[in-house]
């Protein structure tokens, strides 16, 4: 037999049937379910008179419209059409049977953080989620994919989707990465090199020293942004940190059975000699922290570089891209970007909202407070569960201490679909995975960043080297 | 749900001349909060089309809007092709963005290259979007800039474009996609012909994988 890749594996063992184009009918394993999403797949449902196939394979949190300061029930959220929304989620998965991790309950919170973290994603499993960025769950060897509304009513009523096999692409980044920079920098610096459509019709397996070395937690933050090089999948094989993590969570096989499926796991990673249609190799040491500075994530730039010139451009389409989301973001050419002011801070979102982005940023902010001109810098855990493992550890004090909000789960200034909103023409640095125009909010300027880039930022009230920052300090 | 079937038409060519066009812009997240399918065509390029903030629920029949944009130039009134660049439809799974633009009245979307996801959501609600290659989309940039009124014949039965001067571009469907819009078909009606299959093969999965079932 022939070597194959980790997504080939996961391909094959979930093929229900295959027609001579190519389409296939893949098993799914799991769905996660949010309130933006699936309103009109259930309506969809109701009208055809059908029945979910498997009731139990799908699990639901409403997190993109919820509401992140403090409130008790569904009935608090102030804007009447998010309440409704949130409303039709608990109504649906109640009609449905379908468990649903609602307001108030601890679990509660953006459902790529939730999955994982409730030991609903496994290795191995296919999974989906009316999400671009179910690409995260990636990180644990599962094959997760981002799907509209339509297809989360066909998994909903046939346990399958409908798919074509994906090209294999490999990035990878080998050597060990400087102190200071993180998973966050990697995955932007892989997107501003190969692009935000480098992985079109691929699924990416991330291999290399860089991420074995990595945490699982790192390895979602990297696989969380794969759609943001255009990969509907992104994927890291299996070890033994993988098998580690999802011990002992709530939904996690046990005793026997976790026998076996640690047994079945271990051969989820790709075979020697297997063969990728692309591979991109890039050297972990050479990597710095990253700033965007532009309206797409391939626009980046490491901190001590420049803000482009579109003169210097010779594609000409490139060229008024440049000119275009320089003008929307309100920068020179050529200007540092470390000259760039920052306005708003956000440490948040599905790609970095967990304990570990939370114990970087808060050791930068330690001591130091948020400079004076930063009108608002919000802290939002991605879930009930990170917000508590955080209060424990005193990483709240700290936050709130150096000026920050505390605030409650959900995807908020990430989208800004709750109230939640970065004001026109002001710059955020944002640990989110989007720039582009109005996505925090009508006119406001994203510049993505990692966890301690954001803090460091915060403090500065402009763009920094976190690494300078903490150099002063030792 | 069942669509319409998708045969051939004839209509005025908008040309968006962008590459990266994203979801975020093809519908803004405010109107995402609508649990309905519809509705959402006057809210299509929002913040593009309009001098102001929109919110869903607001008339914008009485919204300013910026003359420059496109779809608000009358030469390109009643398009129901939509000619863009690279990568179109990037970011977000919102299935809302080919609702909005098939709630517009968008019907084709030729482009380079579409994001993955896009692409897909675009089948499943009768919109069919057309691959070219590089240099034949600037061609038609130029033809489209340069006339008034430039009409394209999309044919789907046939995979092909055919040009004002009678010049015929072909184009590749997948088999599949195109035997769905063609005939208007229910993808989930169309599995669930396979239900059998689809037990066959569950039994079997969980006889081997059972923690995944308890
Ligand atoms: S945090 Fe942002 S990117 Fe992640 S699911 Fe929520 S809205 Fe989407």
């Amino acid at each position: 037999m022939s070597a194959k890749t980790l997504y080939d594996k996961l391909w094959d063992s979930h093929v229900v049937r295959e027609e001579e184009d190519g389409t296939a009918l893949i098993y799914i394993d799991r769905q996660l379910l949010h309130e933006v999403t699936s309103p009109q797949a259930f309506e969809g449902l109701r009208l055809a008179n059908r029945k979910p196939w498997r009731i139990d394979a799908n699990l639901a949190t409403p997190d993109h419209n919820v509401p992140t300061t403090a409130f008790n029930s569904v009935e608090d959220i102030v804007d009447p059409i998010s309440r409704i929304q949130v409303q039709t989620l608990d109504a649906n998965t109640k009609q449905f049977g379908i468990t649903e991790f609602g307001i108030g309950d601890v679990r509660q919170g953006i459902v790529h953080v939730v999955g994982p973290e409730e030991g609903v994603t496994l290795p191995g499993m296919t999974l989906v989620c009316g999400d671009s960025h179910t690409a995260t769950h990636g990180a644990l060897g599962a094959l997760a994919h981002g799907v509209g509304t339509s297809e989360v009513e066909h998994v909903l009523a046939t346990q399958c989707l409908i798919q074509k096999k994906m090209k294999n692409m490999l990035v990878k980044v080998d050597g060990r990465l400087q102190p200071g920079v993180s998973p966050k920098d990697v995955v932007l610096a892989i997107i501003g090199q190969i692009g935000t459509a480098g992985g079109n019709g691929h699924a990416i397996e991330f291999g290399g020293q860089v991420f074995r070395d990595m945490s699982i937690e790192g390895r979602m933050t990297v696989c969380n942004m794969a759609i943001e090089a255009g990969a509907r999948v992104g994927l890291v094989a299996v070890d033994e940190k993988t098998v580690e993590y999802v011990k002992g969570r709530p939904f996690a096989p046990k005793s026997e059975d976790w026998d076996a499926a640690v047994a079945a796991w271990q051969d989820l990673k790709s075979d020697e000699n297997a063969q990728f249609d692309k591979v991109v190799e890039i050297d972990g040491s050479k990597i710095e922290p990253q700033v965007s500075w532009g309206t797409s994530p391939e626009m980046v730039s490491d901190v001590n570089g420049k803000v482009p010139n579109p003169s210097h451009e010779v594609d000409d389409v490139k060229a008024s891209g440049i000119r275009r989301a320089l003008d929307y973001m309100g920068l020179q050419a050529d200007m540092a970007i470390t000259d760039i002011p920052v306005d708003y801070v956000f440490i948040g979102s599905c790609t970095n909202s967990r304990i570990e982005d939370f114990r970087e940023a808060a050791a930068v902010l330690k001591g130091r407070k948020v400079a004076s001109s930063v009108e608002q810098a919000l802290v939002v855990p991605g879930s009930g569960l990170v917000k508590k493992q955080a209060e424990e550890e005193g990483l709240d004090k700290i936050f709130i201490e150096a000026g920050f909000e505390w605030r409650n789960p959900g995807c908020s200034m990430c989208l800004a679909m709750n109230a939640d909103r970065l004001p026109s023409g002001k710059h955020c640095a944002s640990t989110s995975n989007r720039n582009f125009e109005g996505r925090q909010g009508a006119g406001g300027r994203t510049h993505l960043v990692s966890p301690q880039m954001a803090a460091a930022a915060a403090v500065a009230g402009h763009f920094v080297d976190v690494r300078d920052m903490m150099k002063e300090a030792s | 749900m069942s669509m319409d079937k998708f045969t051939a038409l004839t209509a005025i060519v908008a040309p968006m001349d962008r590459s990266n066009v994203d979801t975020d812009a093809i519908i803004p997240k405010q109107f995402l909060k609508s649990i309905k399918r519809t509705g959402f065509g006057p809210n299509l390029f929002d913040e593009w089309r309009y001098e102001d903030v929109g919110e869903p629920g607001v008339d914008n029949s009485n919204r300013p809007l910026r003359k420059e944009f496109l779809l608000n130039q009358p030469r390109y009134q009643g398009a129901r092709i939509l000619l863009a660049r690279e990568n179109f439809g990037c970011g977000s799974s919102r299935e809302h963005a080919p609702w909005a633009l098939k709630d517009y009245g968008f019907d084709v979307i030729i482009a380079p290259s579409f994001a993955d996801i896009f692409f897909n959501n675009s089948f499943k609600n009768g919109i069919l979007p057309i691959v070219l290659d590089e240099a034949i989309i600037d061609g038609l940039f130029k033809e489209v800039f340069a006339e008034e009124g430039y009409q394209l014949t999309v044919d789907l039965e046939h995979q092909q474009i055919k040009k004002p001067n009678g010049e015929a571009i072909p184009f590749e469907v997948d088999s599949f996609r195109r035997h769905c819009l063609l005939n208007g078909l229910d993808d989930i009606g169309l599995t669930l012909q396979h239900e059998d299959e689809i037990k066959a093969f569950e039994a079997k999965y969980k006889a081997a994988s059972p923690w995944l079932y308890r």
